[in-house]
């Protein structure tokens, strides 16, 4: 009986085992990190949309004193990308600029201030070109094309049906369509973008130190940008600031930060600042939905046509890849069937976009909710009653061959509706002592434990760890787990603390350098948890193979009969047993320090089908699942809507950490909340103005409402000890579950986001005029139900 | 032009010739390599960068460090004691209030200068306190626990 001692680790409270770092100032950044000599690196950006280069003329910056090289597109005729079929952009543009702010050329100094001095003397010759700002701009016939090889400025076109719809539509008894706009957004994290390259000349060597989410395909873009062997490459990863999708993909800045260091023959940094961090992107796209349901008068429904438009801006990006995640996950949360997508994803003369957090399925969520909420009320159904009626029985497999396997969406739908007593409270609500008007709104969403599939698939497993165990009794955990603030690293404490009945004390994790870590495929998709956490259950299980197999040694027993209690190694109940370090210097006699390996791969079945092109898309181990209800009140004097209180019961299979469980899912619920309601990038003429946190509106602490959690365990029967994802599945309900509260509240539904104060007095001035505003269309469907229309004065 | 300026500095009197162009922010990161006091913005937008200039929050990237010419001076480093971790930072650590940490410093130096003037905030105080503080991980609710907790802590004599 090898029985790990009762769980010690898993399911509680841990505060983040490298906190005491983050609150003390000690923990290290990639912009803190400085080094004598070292160069500061800065970037010529295109003042241009849309231009042929004719020429980029450094000369005169070469010869500022104290500028120690200048790299431009001609120093790289590579591309980079994160989707080895969509690699169009170079680290510095050649032949073409797309879009306002695109590197064009780059300045190592030995100080910031000449850095910036010798950007002033760069002399950047075009032909300008018709630039495309919008979808429809750049797909309508005749405009100039940004990319060779994208006719109609079409980045990808993905078009699948599954079922009929037009049976569907024939067995509803309401079909309802609406258009939905969404406006781009951007991560925003608090850390600017930044990398420090060393390249040793002597030995043809280039470390970079970068603020990724992926070590492992900066490694792959470096080697490939630079023409290195791969092997003369070391990346790693100090503390980073938050990422949220945007540093998934490999940036210009830590390759243009390399092409500086090699030029100039030494350690460049390289820190953006907040505006072109957001030039950066890889953000949300601006997306334009088309959406039209049928429903039975029971509220199931019978068939789903949406069409969905995505501003990717100038270059690929994630951008196939967002735009069929769009499509296959409005499957694998309701029982579905008979739907028809469409999908374009575009290139714009605008920054690229990537994949935010909760990657392409936010905007459609949206639209879906809303549509739902909108019908339920045509029908007089309850909107809770509506997604009762349409869930699914796990185990199944979706029409789209998505495999869910554990399911607790109705037990977060139960538990928020109980909690903010939904039954009483719902379009009862009045108003307030200040005479805002309130209301309550609901919606779910759900998302994935990491894609089943990795986006550069090699054959390797999933996810390695390893553990190092010597002659000090501590057991080091070696993972490429990039911990980004989401808690990786203590997460990987934990399992191995738990399968081998330790406390975390005994237990340390090195993450985040190339040279000694194994690969990982990085902190995207919420795949860590899942897929890194099996794989360190796994490393552990096979070194207390070994532990138990040198207990039994000493102890003259046989495996089997020897006990495991983490700190005590015995066999039978009257054997005292021996210490965990007598054990250690067992098993080392024979071998010396020992190394343990775990992997962990994900099972054919979660690959997702082949039903149509990208049907792969979207398959997982896992669906997280988020139900909530947000409580608003609105004031009609000025169009500002307040979030008073959110309940959000969230999925997460098991929560290996009730704590950062809880801060993933109010994290998620809060970055939700901005999309729904203030954030919004602009561009004039394709020139970034809101490129600074006043501009693009971040809720502050003071706009930020109460979000109580619940935690929902499914337990997934492939998830470590259960689990699954629980950092991105929340943040899409909020959205529609905002714009429901705000019908319920004055009866004029909002279709387009962000809705800001200026939205909503606008949508209320048309209504006090007596017309219907675009976004402010009060729904002509009826969904004005009674108590909406008593309300409305 | 540079000129000497004297300031205590995280306990410690120093004297230094500074620019008269250079932010503290720049001072405390590049010149003393105090990387602890985080750069988020390009001025004044998320509060990253604050720390307690004779007890009150001020944004170091808004501060000319020549202007700190006899004034007191506080970053995250000098919290703490004896290699403990203070009131406000053992909250912001334990309640979770850090999730990336990067906005973590400025928080952490805006509670502390509440706590010095407030030793026992309301939730609102709190919300004040901390109102041109971004922090993009949290959604706020554990910050506020944070705060609240550590206030606990300094009523039972932690050192904010």
């Amino acid at each position: 009986m090898n029985e790990i001692a009762p769980a010690r680790n898993i399911g509680g409270y841990v505060p983040m085992i490298d906190g005491p770092e983050k609150v003390s100032g000690r923990a290290k950044y990639t912009a803190d990190l400085l080094a004598p000599g070292m160069l500061a690196g800065r970037i010529y950006r295109s003042p241009y949309s849309h231009a042929e280069i004719i020429e980029v003329d450094v000369s005169q910056a070469l010869r500022l004193p104290g500028v120690k090289a200048v790299v431009t597109g001609a120093d790289c005729k590579e591309t980079f990308g994160v989707l080895p079929i969509a690699r169009s952009e170079h680290p510095l543009a050649r032949d073409k600029v797309r879009y306002r702010g695109e590197p064009v050329a780059a300045v190592a100094a030995i100080d910031d201030a000449t850095a910036r001095q010798a950007l002033a003397l760069i002399r950047l010759g075009v032909r300008e070109l018709p630039a495309f700002y919008t979808s429809g701009a750049a797909i309508a016939p005749g405009a100039t094309q940004l990319h060779a090889h994208r006719p109609n400025n079409i980045e990808r076109d993905v078009l699948f049906e599954l079922g009929s719809v037009d049976e569907g539509f024939r067995a509803a008894d309401l079909v309802r369509e609406a258009s939905y706009d969404c406006a781009e957004v951007c991560q925003n994290q608090m850390e600017m973008h930044a990398a420090v390259a060393d390249y040793d000349v002597e030995r043809d060597r280039m470390t970079v130190h970068a603020s990724t989410q992926v070590p492992y395909y900066v490694h792959l873009m470096l080697a490939r940008i630079l023409g290195m062997d791969i092997s003369r490459i070391r990346v790693v990863k100090p503390h980073v600031g938050g990422g949220f999708g945007c540093r998934t993909e490999t940036l210009n800045v830590e390759l243009i930060a390399a092409l500086l260091a090699r030029r100039a023959g030494g350690c460049v940094r390289m820190v953006t600042n907040r505006e072109e961090t957001f030039i950066t992107h890889r953000g949300r796209p601006q997306t334009d939905i088309r959406l039209k349901l049928g429903m039975r008068r029971d509220g199931r429904i019978t068939a789903v046509e949406c069409e969905c438009y995505q501003r990717g801006g100038a270059h690929s990006g994630y951008g196939v890849v967002t735009i069929l995640y769009a499509g296959s996950m409005l499957y694998a949360i309701y029982d579905l069937h008979n739907v028809k997508y469409v999908g374009k994803r575009v290139l714009t003369n605008t920054p690229p976009c990537g994949a935010f957090r909760g990657h392409g399925t936010v905007d459609i969520r949206f639209a879906f909710e809303s549509l739902l909420d909108e019908m339920a009320h045509e029908l007089g159904l309850d909107p809770i009653a509506v997604r009762r009626a349409n869930y699914l029985a796990a185990p199944t497999f979706t029409d789209n061959d998505l495999m869910v396997n554990s399911y607790g969406l109705p037990q977060c739908v139960d538990w928020v509706e109980r909690a903010s007593g939904w039954k009483a409270r719902k379009g009862r609500l009045g108003k307030d002592g200040q005479g805002r008007r309130r209301g309550l709104g609901f919606a779910c969403s759900h998302y994935i434990s990491g894609a089943s599939k990795p986006v550069n698939w090699t054959g390797e497993p999933h996810a390695t760890v390893k553990i190092k165990l010597d002659f000090d009794g501590s057991i080091v955990v070696l993972s490429g787990a990039a911990d980004i603030g989401q808690g990786s690293t203590t997460i990987l404490a934990q399992t191995v603390g738990e399968v081998l009945g330790l406390e975390l004390a005994r237990v340390r994790v090195v993450t985040g350098d190339s040279e000694v870590v194994p690969k990982d495929n990085g902190s995207y998709s919420s795949r860590v948890t899942f897929m890194v956490g099996n794989a360190a259950i796994d490393a552990a299980q096979n070194l207390k193979r070994v532990l138990v197999a040198a207990a039994a040694r000493r102890l003259d027993a046989r495996p089997e009969e020897v006990e495991c209690l983490g700190e005590i190694y015995r066999a039978g109940a009257q054997d005292k047993g021996l210490t965990f370090s007598e054990v250690v210097t067992e098993a080392l006699k024979d071998t010396g320090t020992l190394t343990v390996t775990g992997n962990y791969s994900t099972i054919p079945e979660s690959h997702g089908g082949k039903k149509y092109r990208g049907a792969a898309i979207g398959g997982t181990m896992g669906y997280s699942y988020s139900a909530q209800v947000v409580e608003v009140s609105v004031d009609e004097d000025t169009g500002v809507v307040s979030v008073d209180k959110v309940w959000v019961a969230h999925d997460c299979g098991k929560a290996l950490n009730r704590l950062t469980v809880e801060g993933q899912v109010q994290g998620s619920v809060w970055m939700g909340m901005g999309q729904a309601m203030s954030e919004e990038t602009a561009y004039h003429d394709g020139l970034l103005i809101t490129g600074n946190m006043l501009d693009y509106r971040v809720p502050t602490i003071e706009d930020s409402p109460p979000i109580e959690v619940a935690i929902v365990e499914s337990n997934d029967p492939h998830g470590p000890f259960g689990a699954k994802e629980a950092g991105e599945g929340s943040l899409a309900a909020f959205l529609p579950a905002l714009t429901n509260a705000v019908a319920d509240a004055i009866g004029v539904r909002f279709n387009e986001l962000p809705v800001t104060p200026d939205r909503v007095f606008a949508a209320l001035e048309k209504r006090r005029r007596g017309r219907n505003g675009r976004n402010g269309r009060r729904s002509e469907s009826g969904s004005a139900s009674r108590s909406e229309s008593s309300r409305v004065a | 032009m540079a000129r000497l300026v004297g300031m205590t500095l995280n306990g410690r009197a120093r004297v230094d010739a500074v620019p008269d162009n250079l932010l503290l922010l720049d001072y405390l990161r590049e010149t003393l390599g105090l990387t602890g006091t985080k750069t988020g913005c390009d001025g004044g937008e998320c509060g990253a960068c604050t720390v307690l200039v004779d007890d009150r929050p001020r944004l170091s990237c808004l501060t000319l460090a020549a202007a700190m010419d006899g004034r007191r001076v506080d970053t995250v480093e000098s919290l703490g004691r004896d290699g403990r971790l203070s009131a406000v930072q053992r909250g912001f650590h334990e309640k979770l209030g850090s999730q990336c940490g990067y906005c973590t410093p400025g928080f952490i130096m805006a509670s502390a200068g509440l706590l010095r003037r407030n030793p026992r905030p309301s939730e609102d105080e709190i919300r004040a306190a901390l109102g041109s503080n971004i922090c993009r991980c949290t959604g706020y609710v554990k910050i506020i626990e944070a705060v609240k907790y550590a206030a606990d802590l300094h009523a039972a004599g932690t050192s904010p």
